[in-house]
């Protein structure tokens, strides 16, 4: 066990003006070994990572490999000395061949200029059959799947000689398949002898898939720790600093009348295909329903068919008895819906505008936000006070944009507009995705906060812990059709069985 | 508890500071239009300005000429100078007989070049927000030009009709007629943009083309909106009683009309409307989001039309302002040669599409255009012909800068050389 490590970080130290991003850290990884960089959002991993990948230069400490120290000035220099990164948003360039990009920049040639595009891609080949990281080395980037654009990224590191292999929130991107089949290619890594460090602030995967954990909690680090006989709760300590309710706790529930009702729906999606097809369920007050699935299997279209942001092809929905199978947007959030999109970048939140001018985003049509055209500043800002302190968003006034709250504050502002909104029904799309524990536990609470006040919730999450700790009941939906309800004692097996189409006899027989 | 919140905290501000280092973290899903909105505040079109007045001077060295000569007859052109000849005058006091002390001398040289250059700068203004609106709605309307010569043709059509109407009336109803005109001409725009998807910088350049040419049919030869003189392609004057008061300087020395307060007043209607009005509000979200607007159930069709014909409204303004201000008629050549919708483009670029800065920059643009006018220049210090070119220079510059973004170099710059 006393052998050198291959990397070591010794006392780095990153400052950014009014930040100490990084605060003496020690990291070390050893030779085929998966060791997790945990951390909530703004703990410094990726600030780490990209002084190794040689982006910045630390202000203090040094790098050592196989016990020499090294000079990383750029990724150039990382690379030469076998480091290579994934990044959480890829770097590929969409309109090429699979083949083409991983060559990039180092590409085969002939008579000195021209790309040996056969040479390319029997190294791809090559490579790809070395580590099981199955691609089509001729499909267009923008053709394959996220996770198989990953496996390409993987592959480039691969092909320009890295040892070291840097994965930045690699799950963040994949459906529970694609990360099943990633962790499958991670161990083949592994085995062969490659050593990766893995950023991630999900406490299941790193447990899953690490031999030694470090946590770093605002730019310190707390502990490194072997993943065996680490828990859940014991990481979620460490990475937050206090004790967090992993699972929620919540009363049985006492469901009222039926608040949101579907019958028969029938959606079109943008390609003209149907989306979701005779789709029927009702969510009454007082309940989650969750909906399960892999993604692109109908949910999208299924909110943006109730919100009225698409139009119905055949069925009927209604919201506290009014129909607004046909309504438009504005009209069926006046019926009495709640929406929180799934993306608060591009759908939640306008980030330009400010705390204040987001949280009336639905109530500046009427009094007192507004009087007869013109908007009441006064009360908006008195609005956004009240909801900024009641919901705890932290990093903002209610004039400063949202573009500069974290992730986690992003999300209670919306959650804030959508609750104050005093809605009957409650749409809320991947609540959580993207956030760290802290936050996620808080949008939990509040959302079974909301169960409890005679609310009807439609919850669609891709997390199946989620959905099995905050629903009532559980709809598993598949190509546009539900095929399944469960209690929220299901276990994540029987679900998943359903999510890919198999019926629940089958998963017992 | 407090350690945790502590957390949340350092979390924000270490995103701000990835994002300024401009790495590998989620870039912030923001609309085209956020880029020039607010960003450096000031500092960023002054230097836009600076630089381009150092490159234009430049080229005068380069034909031979001294440039701070140059750029000092130009100011003395523009009558600006006016402001800083404090002395003892009396003056009349407008609409009267009557007259009053006033520290200027309301007659001089300068107040006559002052009073062109607020003639020239009311247009500007009015095609500047032509381009200002829309642009906060997420739209590039460049067909400022079509909608200000949709505004001028009704403005000539109905000032020459109606002779003996109460002038007030008259005016109104041809400044009104100017304004719906040019909406109705930019709503097309609008509408296939929110219909169809068409893009509104493809339709509103056609739409340019579409007025010139139904504008020099309208007033050329045998056109039916040619003037009482056979073989000359001019439209008649206006009527006396849809003229615009002058209010400095003879009407027959072509003196200022009440014009340029119209068009301060549609300064601050913008800002109104940009800044306390739902429909403002409602633009702005549409602007810097679209999706998130729909998510709200704001209709972005509706806005974008909106958008698009209150633009139109101001262009068309504009046009019925200089109908009944100072040019009293069309020729079919001034329809050819008027680039007065250009000018308001590169004014609210360098305006940042703020109330404050689309006026200012008009005025910069409308002094710089009277300055190097043949009138104002003296032969030996500047050809006149190659004045007017330096306009165009330093016109083309300030559009190039502004598309460079120079708050953006000089955050870069400051960084750099900060360590």
């Amino acid at each position: 066990m006393a052998e050198a490590p291959l990397l070591e970080l010794r006392g780095i130290t990153k400052r950014f003006p009014g930040v100490l991003a990084n605060d003496k850290v020690n990291f070390d990884l050893r030779s085929g070994e998966v060791h997790a960089l945990l951390g909530e959002n703004g703990a410094g991993k990726s600030t780490l990572m990209n002084i190794l990948y040689g982006l910045y230069t630390p202000d203090e400490g040094e790098i050592l490999l196989r016990g020499k120290p090294i000079e990383l000035g750029s990724t150039r220099a990382a690379i030469e000395h076998g480091i290579g990164m994934v990044h959480q948003h890829f770097m590929l360039i969409p309109v090429m061949s699979v083949a083409e990009n991983i060559v990039l920049a180092t590409e085969p040639r002939r008579r000195g200029v021209l790309l040996d595009y056969d040479a390319a891609r029997k190294r791809v080949r090559e490579l790809s059959d070395r580590y099981g990281l199955i691609v089509d080395p001729d499909a267009r980037v923008d053709h394959i799947t996220v996770g198989q654009q990953q496996r390409v990224e993987i592959l480039k590191a691969l092909f320009r000689g890295a040892e070291i292999l840097i994965l930045d929130e690699p799950t963040a991107v994949l459906t529970p398949q694609e990360a099943k089949e990633l962790f499958e290619i991670l161990r083949s890594l592994k085995a062969q002898g490659k050593s990766i460090i893995f950023i991630s602030h999900k406490l299941n995967e790193v447990l899953e898939i690490a031999d030694r954990v470090t946590t770093l909690r605002r730019g310190v680090v707390v502990d490194t720790i072997a993943a065996e006989g680490a828990t859940e709760e014991s990481l979620a300590r460490m990475m937050v600093g206090r004790e967090v309710l992993l699972r929620v706790d919540k009363k049985a529930t006492h469901p009222g009348d039926p608040l949101l009702q579907v019958e028969n729906l029938t959606v079109i999606d943008d390609r003209g295909l149907q989306a979701v097809s005779d789709l029927s369920l009702s969510v009454r007050g007082g309940e989650i329903l969750g909906i399960a699935g892999v993604d692109a299997n109908g949910q999208s279209e299924l909110i943006d068919a109730i919100a009225g942001l698409r139009p119905v092809k055949a069925g009927r929905i209604t919201v506290d008895g009014t129909d607004v199978t046909h309504s438009r947007a504005k009209d069926t959030l006046d019926a009495g819906l709640g929406h929180i999109p799934e993306d608060r970048h591009r759908r939640g939140l306008v980030l330009a505008f400010t705390l204040s001018e987001n949280l009336a985003l639905h109530a500046y049509r009427k009094p007192p936000m507004s009087l007869r055209g013109f908007l009441n500043l006064r009360a908006m800002l008195g609005r956004a006070r009240r909801l900024l302190k009641e919901f705890d968003v932290r990093g903002g006034q209610p004039t400063t944009p949202a573009a500069a709250l974290s992730g986690g504050n992003q999300q209670k502002v919306v959650l804030a507009r959508e609750i104050d909104g005093d809605p009957k029904v409650l749409i809320a799309a991947q609540p959580t995705r993207g956030l760290d524990v802290g936050a996620i536990e808080f949008v939990h609470r509040r959302l079974v906060e909301q169960r409890d006040a005679g609310r009807a919730i439609l919850l669609v999450s891709l997390e199946l812990e989620e959905i099995l700790s905050l629903s009532d009941r559980i709809l598993v939906i598949y190509e546009g059709r539900l095929v399944g309800e469960f209690p929220p004692t299901a276990t994540e097996e029987e679900l998943g069985f359903a999510m890919t189409g198999g019926t629940r006899e089958e998963a017992v027989a | 508890m407090s350690g945790a919140d502590d957390n949340v905290e350092l979390a924000s501000s270490q995103d701000d500071v990835s994002q300024l280092e401009g790495t590998l973290g989620p870039a912030p899903s923001t609309h085209f239009a956020s880029r020039f909105d607010g960003f450096t505040g000031i500092i960023a079109p002054v230097l836009t300005t600076i630089l381009a007045f150092l490159v234009g001077g430049l080229v005068v060295a380069l034909t031979g000429k001294n440039p701070i000569k140059v750029y000092h007859a130009v100011w003395n052109g523009t009558g600006l100078n006016w402001f800083f000849h404090v002395g003892s005058y009396t003056a009349r006091i407008p609409f009267t007989t009557a007259h009053m002390w006033f520290p200027w001398d309301t007659a001089s040289i300068a107040a006559q070049n002052l009073q062109q250059t607020l003639l020239i700068t009311t247009p500007i203004i009015l095609t500047g927000l032509a381009v200002a609106f829309p642009f906060r709605c997420g739209l590039f309307n460049i067909g400022g030009q079509g909608q200000y010569l949709v505004g001028t043709i009704f403005a000539v059509w109905l000032g020459t009709s109606f002779s003996g109407l109460n002038p007030f009336l008259h005016v109104l109803l041809v400044l009104l007629a100017g304004a719906v005109a040019g909406a109705f001409y930019a709503g097309i725009a609008g509408i296939l943009k929110a219909t169809v998807g068409a893009h509104e910088v493809i339709s509103t350049i056609m739409l340019n083309w579409i007025a010139v040419w139904v504008g020099a049919y309208l007033f050329g030869q045998g056109g039916p909106l040619q003037g009482s003189q056979p073989a000359i392609p001019i439209s008649n004057d206006i009527v006396e009683g849809a003229k615009l008061p002058v209010f400095w300087g003879l009407k027959l020395l072509q003196g200022l009309s009440v014009g340029i307060f119209i068009a301060i007043a549609m300064l601050v209607v913008y800002w109104i409307v940009i800044n306390r009005t739902t429909l403002g509000y409602e633009v702005r979200a549409v602007g810097f989001n679209p999706e998130s607007a729909r998510y709200s159930g704001i209709s972005v069709a509706r806005n974008y039309f909106l958008a698009m014909a209150i633009a139109g409204g101001f262009a068309g303004l504009g046009g019925a302002l200089d109908i009944t201000g100072w040019q009293y008629r069309i020729g079919e050549n001034d329809i050819h040669a008027s680039t007065i919708g250009f000018i308001g483009l590169a004014a609210a670029l360098l305006g940042r599409n703020t109330a404050l800065g689309v006026g200012l920059a008009s005025l910069l643009f409308g002094a710089l255009i009277n300055g190097t006018s043949g009138r104002q220049l003296d032969p030996s210090i500047f050809r006149p012909d190659l004045a007017g070119n330096l306009t165009t220079i330093i016109q083309g510059l300030v559009i190039l800068f502004v598309g460079l973004n120079l708050g953006g170099l000089l955050i870069w710059l400051r960084k750099r050389f900060s360590t």
